[in-house]
Parts: C-alpha cells; structure tokens; sequence
C-alpha cells in the first residue's frame, strides 16, 4: 500500500504542457527509418565481413533478415504508439545490438564449441518484442509512479535471490535455472530507478528544505526522510558483500545519488553520499578477497606476468586494445579471443578496441554519449518531476554503467564485472537495457508532445 | 530541477571525456610497449599465420610448413632434415631459429620490406606478403656424397667453389633432424633436452662452429708464407733440415711419421708431409710473416659471416720460436674450422685469391620475383698467383704419389693435403683425420671445387696415412659428384 504521502502528491495537477500540434512538433518517423536502416546495413556489412574474414560461410542472411525485420517491428510500435518519440534513440539501440552479435559472432568463430551468438540473437528478439509490448502497453510513464514500492519490493527480491544460487566465477549474481542463466540484478535496476524517481518526486521539497541545520549548509535531515537514503546506502554495500558484485552497488549508488541530487539540487548530499560510498568501498576493497583482488590486479595488471603466470584478464584485455591501435586489425583479424572466458561478455569491448581501434571505439562510445544525451534531454523537455527523475535515471543508468565497464576493461577503475550495454553476451542485460530504451522512448514522445497529459 | 539535469549531463561528458582519455592512452601511446610486453602473444601468432618461405637446394625446397591447427598455426618441416641441418638450422615456435633460418629470417617469416614493391601497403592494409624463398649455394650431390662418407662418424666435410665462394657442401656429422625442433610442446621440449644432453653434440656445427687442430695440412699455409717471403725460392732445393729436428731453444726432438725427410725440398716435404722441414721453414719465416701469411688466409678473423657466423680459426700472435715451430705444422694452439681449411684449399685453387664463403645465392618472393641475388665478394688475397700455381703442383703431387693417393680420381686433375692432428693431454686422444684439397675437371682451366674433411675418430693407425685412410675417400666422393654429379 502506498503511503498516503504519495498518493497526495500525484492527486495534485501536473501543470498543463502547452498545447502542440502537428505543424509545429514533426513528428520524425521517416529519419528513425533512415537511421534504422542505415544501423542494419551497418551491422548487416560487419556480420559478412567477418564471416569472409574467418573463412567459414556464416549465416549472414538470416543475420539481416533477423537484425531487419525486428528493426521494422519496432519501429512500426513506435511510428503507432510514441509518434513524436526522439528519432536518434532507437537507431543506436539497433546499431549497438547488431554490432554487438557481429563481435560475438566474431568471437564464436575463434572459439568452436563455445558459440553464444545464436542464443545472443535470442535474446534480441526478446528484448524487441518487450521494447514494443512497453511502448504499446505504457500509454503514460506517470502510471508508473503508482508502484513504486511495488517497484522496490520487487526490486529487492530480484537482488536477495541470487544469494541463495551457487556462485558463478566467485559472484553470486546469477540465477541457474532449467539451462537458463539470467542476472536479476539487471532487472532490479530499472526497479529501482522508478522508485528513485517516484520516491523524490514526492518528498523533494521535504529533501531540499527540511531539517536542522548542522554547519554551512549542509542540513541534517529528518529521520523519516533519511531513513530510506541511509537503507539504500547499507543495501548497495550489503549487496556488494553478500554477491561480491561491486559493478552493480556501484550503479545503485551511483544511481541513487545522481537523482538525489537532480532532485534537490543540494551538493552536500552528493559530498556526503560520495565519502559514505568511498568509505564502504574502502573496507570492502581492502577485506573482501574477491574485491580486493580485483583492486590488486587494478593496481599492477602485468603482476601475474611478472610471477611467471601468464598475462591476466586485464592484461590480455590491455594487449588487446593496445594491438588495435589507431585504425584497428579490422573486424575478424584480432586476437581478442586470448583473453578467455569473460572475452563475449565483460570484454567484448575488447574485440571493439583491437579490431576498430581507437578510431571505431571513440565512435561506439560517442554513440552511447548521444543515446545518454537524449534520455538528458527528454528529461528537461518533460514538465512532471517524476518524468524528468525517471529521464534522468535512466540516462544516468546507461552511461554509468558504460563507464564502469569501459574503464574497468580499459584500466581506468577496478574492473567489475558489468555488461556492456546492447553489445555484451548476455540474456537479462539485453532485455533490460531494450527496456530502458522503451521506456525512453515513451519518456520522450511525452516530452515532444505525444502521450503523457495529451488525449487518451 | 532544470539546472541540476543539465549538471548531471556535463558529468556524464565528463565521465565519456575521461574515457576516451584514457583509450588514447591505451591504444596510442602505450601501444607499442604493450605489443612488446613478451607475455603478448599477438606477434607470435602472427608470425606464425602464414607457411615460412622455403629454403631451396638445387631448385627444390628442402623444407616446408604444416598446418598444426594451433594458435601458432603453421609449423616448419623438413625433408632430409639431418642431411641439411648444418644449413638450414632449426625454426622452432619454442627455441627460435638458427643458421640460414635465422639469416634469412626476415624474408622466410615475410616481414623483409624487399618483399613487397609497396610496403607502405601492407603497412596500412595490415597484410603481410607471403614469406619469400632462399635459394642456397648448397648441391645436392655434393652435399650427399660428404654426408655418406662422414656416415655417422663424428667430423665435418666443406666443399666450395673457389671462384666464386658458393659453399656447395656443408656437412656436420652425426646430425639431427631439426624438425624435431619445430613446434611447440612437450615432445618439443624433451627433444630439445635430449639432443643438448647427448654426448655426440649433434646438434654442434661442426664445419662452422668447431676448431680442431689443422695438422699438416696447415703446412700449405706454411708454404705459402715461405714462398712469398722468399725463405724458400727454389722448391726442389734441399732445406738442409736435420731429422729428428731439435725445436729452438729447446732439447725437444720433433721427428716424423715417415722417412726421407732428412735434407728434404719443400716439394718432397709436403708431398711426404715432413714435420721436421716444415717446422723450420716456419722458424725462418718468423712469427711476424707466420702471423702475416695465416691472418691473409682468414685466421684469427671473427668477422665472417656465411651468412651465419663462423667461429674464429686461431693462430697464435705472441710465441717462443719452438711454438712457433710447431704451429707451423699446425700443433700448439693453431686451430682451424673446417670451412677455413676449405678456404686454405680453394685459395691455392683459385690462384691465391680468397672469395667469401656463401650459403644463400639468391631470394625470391613468394611468386618468384628476385629480392636479392649472391654477388661474389673477394676477402683477401691469401699469397701470390705464382706461388699459388706452385703449391697447385705440390698439391697435385700428394695425390699422385705422395700421402693423399686415396684422393685421386680418373680424368681429372686433383691437388690434396692430408692431415692427422693430435690432441688431448700428451696427444693421447685419437687423432683427427684431415684432408683438403681441390679438383679440376680433365682439361678445364681452373679447379671446380675445393674441399675441406675432418674425421674426428679416425681409426687409430697414427700417422698421416690416416688422413688418407679416413678422410681423402671421402673429399674424393666429393670432388667427383661436384665435377660430374647431378644438375647444377
């Protein structure tokens, strides 16, 4: 049951959008269709290229017809549901997804017997079809913020089930059930987005402006208020203890206090939640074995070299960007593959380094930048305040954790284990993050005028 | 909320911004020390993606690549391994490459530049032109013969062009297969311990790598520096040498194998082999002209390269006259490589010019395009051309009535110089076999080939009859197969 605190908040009228029409807000399907197009060709010619690149006659035709024909459902939800939807969003999902089956496609040619593509393409479909059922069945994103502490309920049963699955390669983030591997943490963050978001939208003047004031101007704010952030805090820590999943605590976190801060606009909490999470990152970096190795490796990536091991993961991963160089070996002509199990799924961005070089990497990265930068912008575009915190967190979900992983494979952080978004192996991130563009899509048709407060 | 979703933007640049930092980082400027790290197995793999370029004898490859199916993907093989070991080398993925394979490494892996009449292109289109091929000096004939008649027995036999230094043989015996060597593994490994424990050494190049004592047939060093010095000026003269010969400054006796050496000329003392004459004669010239006349020959020159290199044949620089004595019979420390010997023989056939020994006459790309092609070089001049032409005849003498009979082949005209080095503590080892020698075919104006044998175990008859018995027979095989035998 929601708290009458809630329910009072979304009672009040949302102030009115100003009335749109056609005339004045195009509508920009038809530049979607080019865009999309041009993402399957794109993909399309990198899936051949490495297919005659390895020397095996791969099933590129099936590929395009795959790759298009989910193109083309989506885009027809999205030309029927969210028309004034920002065109760019659903390209680069497309685009990034069908890159990400060449590389592992790529990958499955070096390593026989290990193929994951054709579950990968599986899983895309999925991950379509859910896009479509979102913007078909989510007329207005303010029906959301009805759950939300269904939303954190849930959320909080997807991240506490995997404690009691056996680990897998030392982190108990995944469910093993009936052949399928499925991470619900993936899921949980959505979740755990719309409550963010629901949740601040309702108490944010209470955030912004109650409490006694401690020094400068930094307030302490009242129990009922704080209990929640301090529950938040402790749950990402115990999250990362429990799973020996520092990626995702660090997207919670992250998470969180981005939208704390888009909410009240008050950078002391930003400098508070930031030393609170060092803190916890401190002592789990320093006592959780798991963790700290992950830090030592972090620290000297070539110690295991020097012990006479053989290069780790990080190291490999090292080489391999360091092989692309400028311009790249060329799709099909790197040596990615050696850094072993994790190469489809934490590394992937590896294969993009070695074999497009620093030329096609800063490319796939800008093309994350603008995907980000759109769920920014429909966030300002939006009037409700739950809108924009969902806009914002979703964005925020996105580029975080292209950060976390990218500068975990590249030496930047700590390396955690995190999926790159649309271009790693893996079923749940996949799904998910098709459903974060949904809803983005949905978020920006009500900021360019569609959907949220207009008819139906 | 407007302002605050917009900082939140400039953060995510921030965080893209630091990203892309940080991949210019990896991928620009620590490019190249990670691609060097020697835990990177990018370059060997890549390396190793495409069959070597061949090595050619008499036209025909004398190795090969297979496909292994491993991430080193293409491995060298080799057929008559053992016979062309002391050539080719090894290309091993474990222990890398030695000999021609090393020499020409760069054009048998593909990297030369020559390969490729734009390697600007491949440098941008990350392709590799396929690995060249290296034609040797080496005939097959000649080469065989020396492998048969060294049969297993430990020793080396050279056989060269004197006019132009092509190394038509170049034998090490016994020898191994050094496609044993090539991939990686456990059984690569073992082989490579086994073959470094065994007692033979057979994996020593013997013909480049190791000196033995020369023996007499250093004498023809000797002689020549007598002769262009002048202590010597009429070679039918008797040298009034006393036999036994008491070494100067000495009341050691240094006697001789055979008799008639007493009061012997040089032509007697070399077509008889007479330590006493020669010994003296050595005396006279003195150690400066000693040193001279061997250094002119190629001792004591680290520099040659074949175009792998060769170790340095040694005459001492700084010795009493009774060393000096016996230096010039080629005891003490005088120590010589088998191909040095070789070149002893060709420079008297060759009217006292020294060409470079060479092993790679020319490359080629892999479709057939010339890379490179052998260019003779002359090294030096090693004595006068009368002195030559005199020693020609000496040497003829040995074959046709002196210690080198076994030498002789019908139809032609042969120059010989056998040899039995003793060695070890109080020369209690078995002596060392030696011959050198040269051959012309019937009426042609020049030799064709000179040669060099050392039998390391000789059978155990002392005296130079041995280097007869052992080694002539088999500079003999050599010299027929190079002057008749097989397709140049």
């Amino acid at each position: 049951m929601p708290p009458p605190a809630l329910t009072a908040k979304l009672t009040e009228p949302e102030p009115a959008p100003p009335p749109y029409s056609d005339a004045r807000t195009p509508k920009r399907r038809g530049i979607e269709l080019t865009l999309l197009a041009g993402a399957v060709l794109i993909s399309v010619l990198g899936h051949a290229y490495v297919g005659l690149a390895g020397g095996v006659s791969t099933s590129t035709s099936h590929y395009a017809a795959g790759l298009a024909v989910a193109a083309l459902l989506a885009h027809l939800a999205v030309r029927i549901r969210a028309p004034y939807a920002d065109p760019v969003l659903l390209p680069i999902a497309v685009l990034l997804n069908g890159l990400g089956l060449v590389f592992i496609e790529r990958l499955d040619l070096a390593t026989p017997g290990e193929a994951g593509a054709g579950d990968q393409l599986r899983w895309s479909g999925l991950g379509v079809g859910l896009f479509a059922l979102v913007v078909f069945g989510l007329r207005d994103h303010r029906v959301l913020q009805r759950y939300a502490y269904l939303s954190v309920t849930a959320a909080l049963a997807l991240m506490l089930v995997p404690v009691f699955f056996p680990a897998v390669n030392g982190a108990h983030i995944w469910i093993r059930f009936a052949g399928l591997s499925f991470q619900p943490g993936e899921f949980a963050k959505i979740l755990l987005a719309v409550f963010f978001a629901s949740y601040l939208a309702a108490n944010r003047t209470a955030l912004a402006l109650t409490g006694r004031r401690l020094f400068w101007k930094l307030r302490l704010l009242p129990g009922r208020v704080l209990g929640p952030i301090l529950a938040i805090w402790l749950l990402s820590v115990g999250v990362l203890v429990l799973e020996r999943d520092l990626g995702t605590s660090l997207l919670f976190f992250g998470l969180f206090v981005i939208m704390l801060f888009t909410a009240t606009g008050r950078i002391g909490w930003i400098a508070v939640g930031l030393l609170l999470a060092a803190l916890g990152a401190y002592a789990v970096g320093t006592l959780e074995p798991h963790v700290h190795s992950r830090v030592q490796d972090w620290m000297n990536p070539f110690a295991s070299i020097d012990r006479g091991e053989g290069p780790g993961q990080l190291a490999q991963s090292l080489f391999a960007f360091a092989a692309g160089g400028l311009l790249g070996a060329g799709l099909g002509h790197g040596q990615s593959f050696l850094i072993g199990f994790a190469a489809k799924s934490d590394f992937v961005l590896a294969t993009a380094g070695e074999e497009l070089g620093l030329v096609g990497l800063t490319a796939l990265l800008l093309l994350y930048g603008l995907l980000v930068s759109r769920g920014f912008r429909a966030g300002l575009a939006l009037r409700d305040p739950f809108g924009r915190l969902l806009a914002t967190g979703l964005a925020s979900i996105v580029a975080l954790q292209v950060f976390v992983i990218a500068g975990g494979v590249t030496g930047l952080i700590p390396l955690t284990g995190m999926a790159m978004p649309f271009l790693a192996q893996g079923g749940s991130s996949v799904v998910t993050n098709w459903i974060i563009v949904a809803l983005l899509v949905r978020l920006s048709d009500s900021a360019r005028g569609g959907g949220a407060g207009g008819p139906g | 909320m407007i302002r605050y979703i917009r900082w939140c933007a400039y953060f995510c640049v921030l965080l893209l911004a630091a990203l892309l930092v940080n991949v210019a980082r990896v991928q620009v400027w620590e490019s190249a020390a990670y691609g060097a790290n020697p835990a990177n197995k990018r370059p060997a793999i890549e390396r190793y993606a495409q069959p070597r370029g061949n090595l050619l004898v008499d036209g025909r490859p004398v190795t090969g690549s297979r496909d292994s199916g491993q991430l080193l993907r293409y491995e060298r093989t080799y057929t008559d391994g053992p016979l062309y070991a002391p050539v080719t080398g090894f290309s091993s993925q474990t222990y890398g490459t030695s000999f021609v394979e090393r020499a020409e490494d760069a054009l048998l892996a593909g990297t030369d530049p020559g390969l490729s009449a734009f390697p600007l292109w491949y440098d941008l289109s990350r392709g590799r032109p396929g690995g060249g091929d290296a034609a040797t000096t080496l005939r097959a004939a000649v080469q065989r013969a020396a492998y048969r008649g060294l049969g297993g027995r430990r020793g080396a036999a050279v056989a060269l062009e004197p006019a132009t230094g092509r190394i038509l043989a170049l034998v090490s015996s016994p020898s191994y297969d050094p496609g044993l060597l090539s991939g990686t593994g456990a059984k690569v490994k073992a082989a490579w311990a086994r073959l470094n424990a065994d007692p033979a050494k057979p994996m020593l190049n013997r013909a480049l790598r190791e000196t033995y004592p020369p023996g007499s047939t250093f004498k023809i060093v000797t002689a020549a520096a007598a002769l262009d010095a002048g202590v010597v000026t009429d070679v039918d003269a008797p040298t009034r040498t006393p036999d036994p010969y008491p070494l100067p400054g000495t009341s050691t006796l240094l006697p001789n194998a055979g008799t008639g050496c007493e009061d012997a000329s040089m032509a007697e003392a070399v077509q008889w082999s007479c330590n006493t004459v020669m010994a003296k004669v050595g005396v006279q010239v003195g150690l400066e002209g000693m040193v001279a006349a061997a250094e002119r020959f190629g001792f004591n020159d680290e520099g040659l390269r074949v175009p792998s290199w060769v170790s340095r044949s040694n005459f001492d620089t700084d010795m009493s006259p009774d060393q000096l004595a016996l230096s010039s019979i080629g005891q003490f420390n005088t120590r010589a490589t088998p191909l040095q010997m070789a070149m002893v023989a060709a420079a008297v056939a060759h009217g006292g010019e020294i060409e470079t020994p060479w092993l790679v006459d020319r490359t080629t790309r892999h479709g057939g395009g010339l890379v490179r092609r052998f260019a003779p070089r002359t090294l030096g001049r090693a004595m006068s051309t009368p002195t030559a032409l005199r020693l020609q005849e000496l040497m003829v003498k040995v074959v046709e009535e002196g210690t080198g009979r076994n030498a002789a082949i019908p139809g032609a005209r042969v120059g010989g110089k056998t040899g039995t080095a003793q060695h070890g503590v109080g020369n209690a080892g078995t002596p060392y076999a030696w011959f050198i020698g040269w051959a012309a075919a019937d009426g042609a104006p020049q030799p064709a080939v000179a040669v060099a044998v050392v039998v390391e175990d000789a059978s155990a008859v002392r005296g130079d009859i041995s280097g007869n018995g052992a080694a002539a027979p088999i500079a003999r095989t050599m010299m027929e197969a190079a002057l008749t035998g097989g397709p140049r």
